[in-house]
């Protein structure tokens, strides 16, 4: 077979079947394992003419956090909605707080999202994240406790269909506090 | 819903509850859902902040703390399960008030205001607060789109293939049949010199001079083994202050001498 004409259904094969986004290099591995040397840009190039083929399908490619991934266009989620109802994407107020502070001050211990959320963060909050796998403990802070320092992981950025931290929503600007409090009157 | 199929009354304030304060924002049947969906005091607090449609810096205290405190004790008259958290709020709210109804001594440093910590940490909380509804917002991942993908093909049975030439094989054996023997027979012995002897020794020697070079401690016949354990010996009488360990700068040699201390 030729392998230049037949390197984009290779790459298609494997987006279909490994379950998980691919780098470029993993897929040029898989490649090489059947003895197919492939340079990246031909794998890129590969990707574009796949993308190419889905334009008019209900697929369509994209790169997240992880590597690229074949998804269904957001359009068709509605139709499918109904066999994934089962209410576990349905995440508490609670816990999108947590996993957003994590997200913007990483590293962080548990004090620290306590001392911003002003209430206790609970294990079942961080255990259903860890769970998730949308955070991930990153070594210990020295500090009397050795209290465990928590940071996202990358499968949360896949999970929004981001590709890094900075994709994020901006934080809201700090309002000048102190400053606007200097001029309250002491009552 | 508890709170809709409930046929007494709640106490409040000692009094069955039959009608709802009038400055209160959620009905009381509402305030279990409502609660459930505060992730914790500052949000209540935020809550009651933005529904009055108030800057935050305008926060008008001794109101919002009655408020609050109202909420938490209809919540207890409700046997709403309050986490401590929400107590904690309270008693802050309530120092805060206090503090502010305290007139300030004229030499006294100017104080802060009293609310000014209250307000920096509820500014930054709304900023998390308010970014986290934004990422809730986010497509999201089997709720907003799905991941494409197929079933697998059967897969062929890739027996192992090696590849090995007779000859390399035939080297491989040899390394392996040659490989130095690293597990040797081994056997432990007693030993031949105790150190409590050696102790023993030293100190009647030290009985009859009271300074003594180290080379007398041992016979030269005794080997290696003979020295460590007179060094030994030494060490443990030094440690425990029967002898001190000397030794001139200008020679190699290391003296033993009594302290005098007995040792029986």
């Amino acid at each position: 077979m030729n392998i230049s004409d037949n390197l984009a259904n290779i790459v298609e094969s494997i987006l279909f079947g490994s379950g998980r986004p691919m780098r470029l290099s993993e897929i040029k591995t898989l490649l090489s394992t059947q003895n197919i040397e492939a340079e990246l840009p031909n794998i890129k190039i590969a990707m574009n003419s796949l993308e190419d083929r889905f334009a008019s399908s209900a697929l369509e490619i994209k790169e997240v956090a992880s590597g690229y991934r074949l998804q269904i266009r957001n359009e068709y989620g509605d139709f499918l909605y109904p066999l994934w109802n089962d209410n576990s994407n349905r995440l508490s107020k609670a816990l999108m707080e947590t996993v957003s502070i994590i997200a913007y001050k990483q590293p962080v211990t548990r004090g620290d999202i306590e001392d911003i959320r002003g209430v206790s963060v609970s294990s079942q909050i961080i255990r259903s994240l860890l769970d998730r796998e949308w955070i991930k403990a990153a070594g210990y802070r020295d500090v009397p406790g050795r209290p465990t320092l928590y940071e996202t992981t990358k499968i949360f950025l896949n999970d929004l269909n981001l590709q890094t931290l900075n994709d994020l929503p901006p934080l809201p600007e700090a309002l000048p506090a102190e400053e606007a409090l200097d001029q309250l009157e002491v009552g | 819903m508890k709170a809709q199929t409930q046929l007494e009354f709640p106490l409040f304030k000692g009094e069955a509850l039959t009608q709802l304060p009038e400055d209160l924002f959620i009905p009381p049947e509402a305030l279990e859902i409502y609660l459930e969906d505060f992730s914790g005091p500052m949000d209540v607090l935020l809550y009651l902040i933005q529904k009055k449609d108030i800057d935050i810096l305008d926060l008008d205290l001794s109101e919002i703390t009655g408020q609050y405190i109202q909420y938490i004790e209809l919540m207890d008259a409700l046997k709403i399960e309050l986490a401590a958290d929400y107590l904690v709020m309270a008693a802050t709210l309530a120092q805060i008030k206090s503090r502010m109804l305290i007139p300030q001594a004229e030499e006294e440093e100017v104080e802060q205001d009293p609310r000014s910590e209250l307000i920096r940490r509820l500014q930054e909380y709304q900023r998390f607060k308010s970014v986290s509804e934004s990422i809730s917002n986010l497509p999201r991942v089997d709720r907003d789109f799905f991941i494409a993908s197929a079933a697998l093909p059967t897969f062929k049975e890739q027996s192992p293939v090696i590849n090995i030439s007779a000859i390399e094989l035939a080297e491989i054996f040899h390394t392996a049949s040659t490989r130095p023997k690293f597990s040797a027979h081994h056997e432990i012995r007693f030993e031949e010199l105790s150190t409590q002897d050696r102790i023993a020794l030293i100190l009647s020697i030290l009985n009859k001079s009271n300074v003594i070079q180290f080379f007398q401690t041992y016979q030269k016949e005794e080997g290696k083994q003979g020295v460590v354990v007179s060094l030994l010996a030494s060490l443990d009488l030094a440690k425990d202050g029967h002898v001190e360990l000397i030794q001139n700068e200008d020679s190699n040699q290391l003296y033993i001498k009594s302290t005098n201390r007995g040792f029986h």
